[in-house]
């Protein structure tokens, strides 16, 4: 496929300004069927760019974007490498998944008259998201983090029950202060460096050397950042934010919006201020590990308790952020390509399984752990689908969940970590349990009073995207070749110190006291 | 707030200097301080003000609860449009050097007209918040009149059992 070089030149634009142009579109349709075709078209194009924009990125090629066309570090940049062209991939594909799913499943859960702005907050998230991705400017971050944030609080309280308020507002909370840490920390940088460009900054800390202001602000963007990315202290948004939101939101945000606040994680800690200042001088890396393997403990272990599905999803969530924490934290090559790697097949299950009690929930209106008793007769295939995404979670083989865990036991045996590997076995398994509940509940005999009795099959534009996951989920586990291609790549690319723009800001005033 | 015309007469003599003001600092905004955001936030309070003083019946004859949110989205419209626009001929998103002739005509284009949209978006926000609190109050206030006139009723059908 050829595109005309004009179009292909600026696909980092479009792939914010598709999705943007869709939710005016979706607000100014206002009619709750038609809005989701604008949102769904967009989708599609969206995820089309991302695969072109991944093609070249999977060449190790890195594309530049000045927009606006003023040259960075004076305007705003794009940068698209490998990693963030792999984030792009996952984001746009949950997205599209999901919103296929949405079309039945929001219809039935949402009032008529919220409909459109529904799918309105929707595009603008994903505007957001993509724009954290794709964006080379570290302001531009915490603009796109808030455009995000605001429409993913919107996404949450358009839940069907009047709990997702208090869910929302939940969110709300800790979210505009991990945002305000994010800001504090750029202040910081930006006073010691009087950049804000990625590169630029990189290259100043790197001349400069580290000061206190440096450090702390690298501490106040890590905080900030592990609020949104939900590291174990800071997780305590999720498992309602996920529970209370429409099923087919619930599918999106697990897929889509912790994975990009990872990704600015890695970039901020390996690119910007490099493995020597992050994990040498501040030990950020020990800091993360140690909360990588709480959230690991504690996701696990809370989820094995849960009574209500998507509750209980969501705190298998925390303890996958937790895999990808530290496959982080371990700094070597191998463990940011597991990192990477993870972020993709965390999608592809999470999003699966969160469809696969979407479909539950549209038939029953209900995603207790109680009334799912003997789904699996109602409801062969999505329950099917459901054990196939759940024993990718576990990390079974021949399944996209045990390649990338193979390879963050590797990455931590490589570091003679042999407790971690050990804590990754455990945890897995305790993963299984969690799952067997849910999956030998749906399977056994139901109640003549339950409302899975009589249940049948949901319709085949819900099944579809779930089914093509699952199969995802199997075809990934075979052949990851595409994808881990993308991830080493991008381990590479983290590994060397990142390339500076050409021409270099003015120094910050000397007189500013 | 009735009877209240020494707070009426301010709001009259002031109001269409807050809204001319707005209109400068949106206009003047290239060459000057000032700007969309900014001008947008005067306007809408100029419309805040005169709801408060005369009654939100009176402000949403203005605004409707109807048109604003059509009027913030075409603002965002504007401003995409216009790096849409400049993409369509030939350079990159918002490059407003490829709008008109010269460059120093586009640039002055383009940015006249995102900061246009700007406002405007920010304007109708700040007005449909204000519209948005105003009815949840209202609301409250209709809850509790209702339930104060239901209390004698239900007392009176209580005396006739």
């Amino acid at each position: 496929m050829s595109l005309p070089a004009g179009l292909e030149a600026q696909l980092p634009a479009l792939q914010i300004v598709v999705p943007l142009m869709a939710a005016l579109i979706a607000a100014l349709l206002r009619h709750p069927r038609w809005a989701w075709w604008p949102a769904t078209i967009a989708g599609f194009a969206s995820c089309a760019i991302a695969l072109l924009l991944a093609k070249s990125a999977a060449r190790g090629e890195v594309t530049i974007y000045a927009l606006g066309g003023w040259i960075a570090p004076f305007g705003i940049e794009y940068r698209i490498d490998a990693l963030n062209a792999l984030v792009l991939v996952i984001i746009n594909f949950a997205s599209l998944f999901a919103l296929v799913h949405a079309r039945r499943s929001v219809a039935a859960e949402i009032r008529p008259e919220r409909i459109h702005w529904l799918y309105c907050a929707w595009m603008l998230c994903l505007t957001g998201l993509a724009g954290m991705t794709i964006t080379g400017d570290a302001f531009n971050v915490f603009v796109f983090l808030e455009i995000s944030s605001l429409a993913s609080y919107i996404l949450v309280a358009s839940g069907p029950k009047r709990d997702a308020l208090l869910a929302s507002f939940r969110y709300l909370i800790p979210g505009s202060i991990g945002a305000t840490f994010f800001l504090i920390g750029l202040g910081l940088l930006y006073m010691q460096t009087g950049t804000l460009n990625m590169a630029d900054i990189a290259q100043r800390i790197g001349e400069g050397g580290t000061d206190r202001t440096i450090a702390a602000g690298a501490l106040f963007v890590v905080i900030g950042i592990g609020v949104k990315a939900a590291i174990f202290p800071l997780h305590a948004w999720l498992p309602s934010a996920y529970e209370q939101a429409p099923s087919s939101v619930a599918a999106f945000l697990a897929g889509a919006s912790t994975k990009v606040s990872l990704y600015v994680l890695m970039r901020f800690i390996f690119d910007i201020f490099g493995i020597d200042l992050a994990f040498g001088a501040l030990d950020i890396d020990l800091l993360l590990m140690v909360l990588a393997i709480a959230s690991v403990v504690a996701g696990s272990l809370v989820a094995v308790q849960q009574e209500e599905v998507k509750r209980l999803l969501a705190w298998s969530s925390i303890a996958q952020i937790g895999y990808m924490t530290l496959g982080m934290a371990l700094g070597n090559p191998a463990g940011i390509a597991a990192s990477a790697l993870h972020l993709f097949n965390h999608a592809l299950m999470k999003v699966a399984l969160f469809l696969a009690i979407g479909n539950f929930v549209y038939r029953t209106g209900s995603s207790a752990l109680g009334s799912l008793v003997g789904a699996g007769r109602g409801m062969p295939w999505t329950m099917a689908a459901f054990v196939v995404a759940g024993m990718s979670l576990v990390g079974v083989p021949l399944t996209a969940g045990f390649v990338s865990k193979w390879y963050l036991l590797a990455a931590a045996l490589e570091r003679d970590l042999w407790p971690i590997a050990l804590l990754i076995l455990v945890s897995s398994v305790v993963a299984a349990i969690y799952l067997w509940r849910v999956a030998s509940a749906a399977y056994e005999p139901a109640p003549a009073d339950s409302p899975a009795a009589t249940i049948v099959e949901a319709p085949w534009t819900m099944l579809a995207p779930l089914l093509l996951l699952a199969l995802a989920n199997l075809w990934f586990g075979v052949d990851p070749s595409p994808v881990l291609r993308l991830a080493e790549q991008a381990a590479v690319q983290l590994s060397v110190p990142f390339e500076s723009a050409e021409i270099i800001a003015p120094s910050p005033l000397s007189d500013t006291n | 707030m009735r009877h209240n015309l020494v707070l009426k007469s301010a709001a009259k003599i002031t109001l269409p200097f807050i809204l001319l003001f707005a209109l400068y600092v949106q206009f003047h905004g290239d060459y000057g301080p000032g700007g969309g955001f900014q001008a947008g936030a005067i306007f809408g309070a100029g419309i805040i003000l005169y709801g408060l003083v005369f009654g939100t019946r009176n402000s949403r004859i203005l605004m409707s609860p109807g048109i604003a949110p059509v009027a913030a989205v075409i603002g965002v419209f504007l401003y995409t449009g216009v790096g849409i626009v400049s993409m369509l001929l030939g350079a990159n998103f918002l490059d407003y050097d490829v709008l008109a002739a010269s460059d120093v005509a586009g640039q002055h284009l383009g940015i006249l007209l995102v900061e246009f949209g700007v406002g405007l978006a920010v304007m109708s926000v700040m007005v449909i918040f204000f519209h948005a609190f105003v009815a949840t109050a209202e609301e409250d206030l209709e809850s509790e009149s209702s339930a104060q006139t239901e209390e004698p009723s239900d007392r009176r059908s209580q005396a006739d059992g």
